[in-house]
């Protein structure tokens, strides 16, 4: 489905603040797959996914999504097919838009319809289903403006947006980072929920160990912009977050 | 006051309106201060005149329009592709388009249509010189302008406008290409800068090259005063709050203007307006700020 090949970024190339970001990574994803990754500050995880929704482009190297080779594809027209996660929930949403309008605006980015003038009630219903999904009781809450939900809440509808329309490509970027402990777990079950319905190949960065093992099918280890680790199969089963965090240290 | 002069600040503040929805759209809803609108409210005066004096004022009126919407394309251009900052932007298209409305105007800095058919001499023909017309006509297109911005604020376009300036980086990963959309926003706030500019030149059967100084403030001041009393809720109910917030600025104006004051200083008290209402919050932490810190003095005392 993904497939990296050679990429390669170099930040304030030329500078005393030349900073190697991506060094030759390639990657490859299968339909389906589920990759968690890892790795220190700076390591270059979050600047493989920017690399990747086209928010620059990569000095060199080849980005296949699909059939497509969406290497110099302008990021709006590559986010048809890819959706995004940050870790900053105030960043996926338009705070002074209600919650229907920021998920209609997420439909019709992936969708061709009819001129219309406000949301159509089929489509109420659907938003209505997909939030009753994450029984935060925003299904009765469609007209709220989006800026009055907590961090979880605006992420948990985030998700449901990125993904409401199967995206050939879902990246998550420490989406739990920002919330507290209890939130973040609802939001990363019903992530496993969303992503486990509908297949979709998925690209997840987390801090926590033990969620990067117990989440997904596959993971990979990034450091000084360079792949270092790539577990899958047997091998991922088999280790402990402990462990884990000892390969991470050498 | 008058009825007469408050008649006429009405008809004026309805007129106004237009021009205060164009801010609207650009500042409230777009997120970006377009000075454009200072140089396209006049050039809409301009092109309107040229054809009111052609004997042609529906045409012009509508040919307005179109000037200004382009005239907003080229800031739009300008912030977008050529990268400059909104602001600068927006002086620069309303300091080339002085050049371009004098050249509209033949090189003349105004025009009187004193003797030439407009809009409103064409109604008061028909109904038999009505005065009443000279507000119904103003209050027709304030209000069919209004219904249909509110209508297309919640078409997929509009949303996409809305969230643009809600929160761009969002838009920008949701496949809208936000070039097109600011663009189609500014040619809106220039249309509507255009069309107040064209006929408030045949209500007063008169164009001037500087009719549109200071307008951006004038028109930023409708927008406050809108929302100081009504407060910000949905897009209709702030398209509604915005027309009564430019019938309220003119009431203002002619009051002023009753008590001979000196109307030069209306528009030095609505930079004031403006700049208090923006800088509010900021105004109110500095003075949590203050607070805290006497209080902390206080205690100090107190426990010395
Ligand atoms: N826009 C940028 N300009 C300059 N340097 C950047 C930029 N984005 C990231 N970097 C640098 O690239 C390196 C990798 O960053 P990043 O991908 O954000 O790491 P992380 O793995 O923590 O997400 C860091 O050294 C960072 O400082
Ligand atoms: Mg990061």
């Amino acid at each position: 489905m993904l497939k990296i090949t050679n990429l390669s970024k170099t930040f304030n190339a030329g500078t005393p603040n030349e900073r190697i970001a991506l060094d030759d990574v390639t990657l490859h994803l299968p339909p389906g797959d589920f990759v968690t990754i890892i790795g220190g500050n700076g390591a270059g995880k979050s600047t493989l996914m920017n690399a990747i929704s086209g928010m620059f482009l990569a000095d060199s190297g080849k980005i296949i999504l699909g059939d497509d080779d969406i290497t110099f594809l302008p990021e709006y027209k590559r986010s048809h097919d890819i959706g995004r996660l940050f870790q900053d929930p105030m960043k996926g949403t338009a705070p002074h838009m209600t919650i229907a309008e920021n998920m209609a605006l997420a439909y019709y980015s992936a969708h061709k319809t009819r001129f219309r003038i406000g949301i159509g009630k089929p489509l109420l219903n659907l938003f209505q289903e997909q939030l009753e999904m994450l029984e935060l009781g925003l299904e009765n809450r469609m007209k709220t403006k989006m800026g009055l939900l907590s961090g979880g809440q605006r992420q948990a509808v985030t998700l449901l947006m990125a993904t409401i329309c199967t995206p050939k490509l879902l990246m998550l970027d420490e989406h739990t980072a920002a919330l507290d402990p209890g939130t973040a777990e609802k939001v990363l079950t019903l992530t496993q929920k969303i992503i486990s319905t509908d297949k979709i190949t998925t690209i997840m960065v987390t801090h926590d160990m033990k969620s990067a093992l117990r989440l997904g099918n596959r993971t990979i280890m990034m450091q000084n912009g360079k792949i270092a680790k790539d577990l899958q199969g047997k091998e991922r089963e088999n280790l402990t977050p402990e462990q884990l965090i000892e390969m991470f240290g050498g | 006051m008058s009825i007469v002069a408050f008649m006429g600040a009405l008809e004026l503040g309805l007129i106004y309106a237009l021009l205060a929805l164009g801010i609207f759209v650009s500042y409230r809803i777009l997120g970006v201060a377009d000075l454009t609108v200072e140089g396209s409210f006049t050039t809409g005066a301009a092109v309107c005149a040229v054809f009111v004096v052609a004997g042609q004022p529906i045409l012009g009126i509508i040919l307005a329009i179109f000037a200004g919407a382009v005239a907003g394309l080229c800031s739009a251009f300008m912030q977008t592709k050529m990268r400059i900052q909104p602001i600068l932007a927006g002086i620069l298209t309303m300091t080339a388009l002085y050049s371009v409305n004098l050249g509209i105007m033949g090189g003349r800095s105004n025009i009187a249509m004193l003797r030439d058919e407009t809009l409103f001499t064409i109604i008061a023909a028909t109904t038999g010189d009505m005065a009443l017309w000279r507000t119904i006509l103003p209050l027709i297109i304030i209000v069919t302008v209004g219904v249909i911005l509110g209508l297309f604020f919640h078409t997929r376009m509009g949303l996409s406008i809305r969230a643009t300036g809600d929160n761009e980086a969002m838009v920008k990963a949701s496949s809208v290409n936000t070039t097109f959309t600011k663009s189609v926003g500014l040619a809106i706030g220039n249309a509507l800068a255009a069309l107040s500019g064209a006929l408030i030149a045949q209500y007063q059967s008169f164009a001037d090259i500087s009719m549109g100084l200071g307008m951006v403030v004038v028109a930023l001041a409708s927008v406050i005063i809108g929302e100081a009393i009504f407060g910000r809720r949905t897009v209709v109910w702030n398209i509604s709050a915005v027309i009564i917030g430019a019938v309220i600025y003119r009431v203002i104006l002619a009051f002023v203007l009753s008590f001979r004051l000196n109307p030069a200083n209306l528009r030095g008290i609505s930079a004031l307006i403006v700049t208090i209402a923006i800088s509010y919050p900021a105004i109110k932490s500095l003075w949590h700020t203050h607070k805290l810190k006497r209080k902390a003095r206080l205690n100090h005392v107190k426990n010395h």
